[in-house]
């Protein structure tokens, strides 16, 4: 078992800063001010090799460097802890299990970037996550370490935290940044709203996830070689059908069979491996052959699929496809923000066709229309959220075509197979 | 003069509206703070919010009806949100969910008749790892049973 760097303290007493302090909490973030000039922070951030740990992995200190550092022009720092991509709480488990290491990670990056305000967009639904990183930041603030002058450094960073409301839409960057402004979530086009470039109240915006903030402190700390050779670390989800299910921290790359048989304690017992999300509800889900491809971005992509927010969602022989791409897609239609066509109304036919089916009623030429409608909307959504919905149930019609024949020549009788599986209740 | 926001209530918000450059980006911390103090957003409350910010109430309408968490129609008193995405869903989650209709006498989206509970369907809560989950005003509940359920509902209808 490799040695845990990032969730090495996670605990219910983590907000306390005595206790974060007591493991060498804000140490790295008081050797960047002093020691560190902010391009040697960008610098060691670009050659540890972090990737952003939101989705679409987009080296951070390449990400840092893209953000023009104008004289006299105020940037800001924006953390996403929107998380809500089904199948994925590291975030979470870090905000409510490790406060301080995303403030002390938005320190280095507002430090780095020449930040002086940020904000973290955290999850209306994140009570308990909201009160642990409330206080945490209180308490942060009454020991200097944000505000003015800070450590007596004459850097000032002002943080907020920012609650959302309730839509999955904002983990979407610049729906985000629409949020945050205080409108409706509604995706901006890109170009010309790159958040690096044209973010927050038009500004160059530094946007990265919570995880990323937190992984930081220990790529100063350790070093970048030595952060780079201990994976680096990522934090997998993994969730489902599994004995041992939670927040797995690996190095990135790690097989799916070990993750799931090794780290998660495998199947319940007498049952066998059907099918793996390996990033979420918007990856394109996983055979039992696909399992000992390595756990990231490119291997992923190559066959596929994706790493996006390394959310591992495992499927025994109890599960339903169609019950489950049906939820997957349920969700998608649910949080559409209906600015786009084939988003809002590609949504609902599928839906549609997918009730028809689970109902009883489907028909043959209803498998084509659910491959036509997700062909349609491949690449024609305006942001990613539309764009989720097709390669999971692309790759079920692919993969678990019989299933669905069966249960639409089944009538009645596949529904009510399908309502019980779907309630993981084995046979 | 205020409609229906307290003098605490107003106080919040423009505290919240100290921390941001524009006062239109406070409207969402000012939207929580209302419906916590009112129960949900009536139009006088939007009203008050519109005030304080200087924002147009259509604006602020349009921002409350957008974000589920927001209501702009009287709530039970206490709102339990059901997760049912995909972890939660191969977890028992839809047994879950019949259980709580079938013991608050309701369907997801309503509240119970004597104004004490609202049930909803929750978005993925993220915490896949203790699915089926659902959240109880601001509590999560992990690992929900049918059994689970029932101390729940036996929980929230006794609360004064």
């Amino acid at each position: 078992m490799p040695e845990l760097i990032v969730t090495r303290h996670l605990g219910p007493e983590r907000a306390s800063i005595e206790a974060y302090l007591a493991s060498g909490g804000y140490q790295a973030a008081a050797r960047a001010f002093k020691e560190l000039t902010p391009d040697q922070v960008t610098e060691m951030v670009e050659q540890s090799g972090l990737r952003g740990r939101g989705g679409a992995g987009f080296p951070t200190g390449r990400k840092w460097k893209l953000t023009p550092k104008r004289e006299g022009e105020t940037r800001y720092l924006v953390v996403n802890a929107d998380e809500g991509e089904p199948g994925t709480f590291k975030d979470r488990t870090l905000i409510e299990g490790d406060p301080h290491a995303i403030l002390e990670g938005s320190l280095i990056a507002a430090y780095a970037n020449g930040v002086h305000h940020a904000y973290i967009y955290l999850r209306g639904e994140f009570f308990l996550g909201y009160e642990r990183l409330g206080r945490a930041l209180a308490e942060a603030y009454a020991r200097g370490y944000f505000g003015t002058n800070i450590l007596g450094t004459g850097f000032d960073l002002e943080l907020t935290i920012h609650r959302g409301a309730g839509a999955y839409i904002c983990g979407e960057e610049t729906a985000l940044l629409e949020s945050l402004e205080g409108r409706r979530a509604f995706p901006r086009q890109k170009p010309p709203y790159y958040p690096a470039v044209r973010g927050l109240y038009d500004r160059p915006t530094v946007l990265n996830n919570a995880e990323t903030m937190a992984h930081l402190p220990h790529v100063v700390t350790m070093g970048p070689e030595a952060y780079k050779a201990a994976g680096p670390p990522i934090l997998y989800s993994v969730s489902g059908h599994v004995v041992r299910p939670g927040v797995k921290e690996l190095p990135i790359g790690t097989s799916l069979r070990e993750i799931i048989f090794e780290h998660a304690g495998g199947l319940r017992p007498g049952r066998t491996l059907k099918a793996v999300y390996p990033g979420g509800s918007s990856s394109a889900i996983l055979l039992p052959e696909h399992l000992d491809v390595p756990a990231d971005f490119d291997s992923l992509a190559k066959i596929g699929t994706m790493l996006g927010s390394s959310a591992i969602i495992v499927m025994d022989d109890t599960a339903s496809i169609p019950a489950v791409i049906a939820r997957a897609v349920e969700f998608y239609r649910d949080e559409s923000c209906g600015k786009c066509t084939p988003c809002r109304e590609g949504t609902v036919w599928l839906s549609q066709i997918f009730e028809r089916i689970l109902g009883g009623h489907g028909r043959m030429e209803d498998l084509d229309l659910l491959d036509g409608i997700s062909r349609n909307m491949t690449g024609t959504c305006f942001c990613l959220l539309g764009e989720s919905v097709p390669p999971s149930l692309r790759a079920s019609l692919k993969y678990f075509r019989d299933e669905y024949v069966r249960l639409i020549e089944s009538g009645g009788r596949g529904a009510a197979a399908a309502a019980t599986h779907a309630g993981g209740v084995p046979a | 003069m205020p409609r229906v926001l307290t003098a605490d209530t107003l106080e919040a918000i423009a505290r919240a509206r100290a921390r941001y450059p524009r006062a239109q980006s406070a409207l969402l911390p000012a939207l929580h703070a209302a419906q916590a103090q009112v129960g949900y957003l009536p139009e006088p409350a939007m009203a008050d919010v519109a005030d304080a910010l200087g924002v147009p109430v259509t604006e602020v309408a349009a921002v409350a009806t957008f974000y589920s968490m927001f209501h702009t129609e009287p709530v039970g008193r206490h709102v339990v949100r059901v997760c049912t995405n995909l972890a939660c869903h191969l977890n028992g989650a839809d047994q879950v969910m019949d259980r709580l209709c079938d013991r608050l006498g309701i369907r997801p989206g309503q509240t119970t008749a004597d104004g004490r509970v609202s049930l909803e369907v929750a978005e993925c809560l993220a915490a896949c790892e203790e699915a089926p989950v659902l959240l109880a005003d601001a509590d999560r509940v992990a690992r929900v049973t049918p059994e689970g359920v029932d101390d729940l509902v036996r929980r929230l209808r006794a609360d004064a």
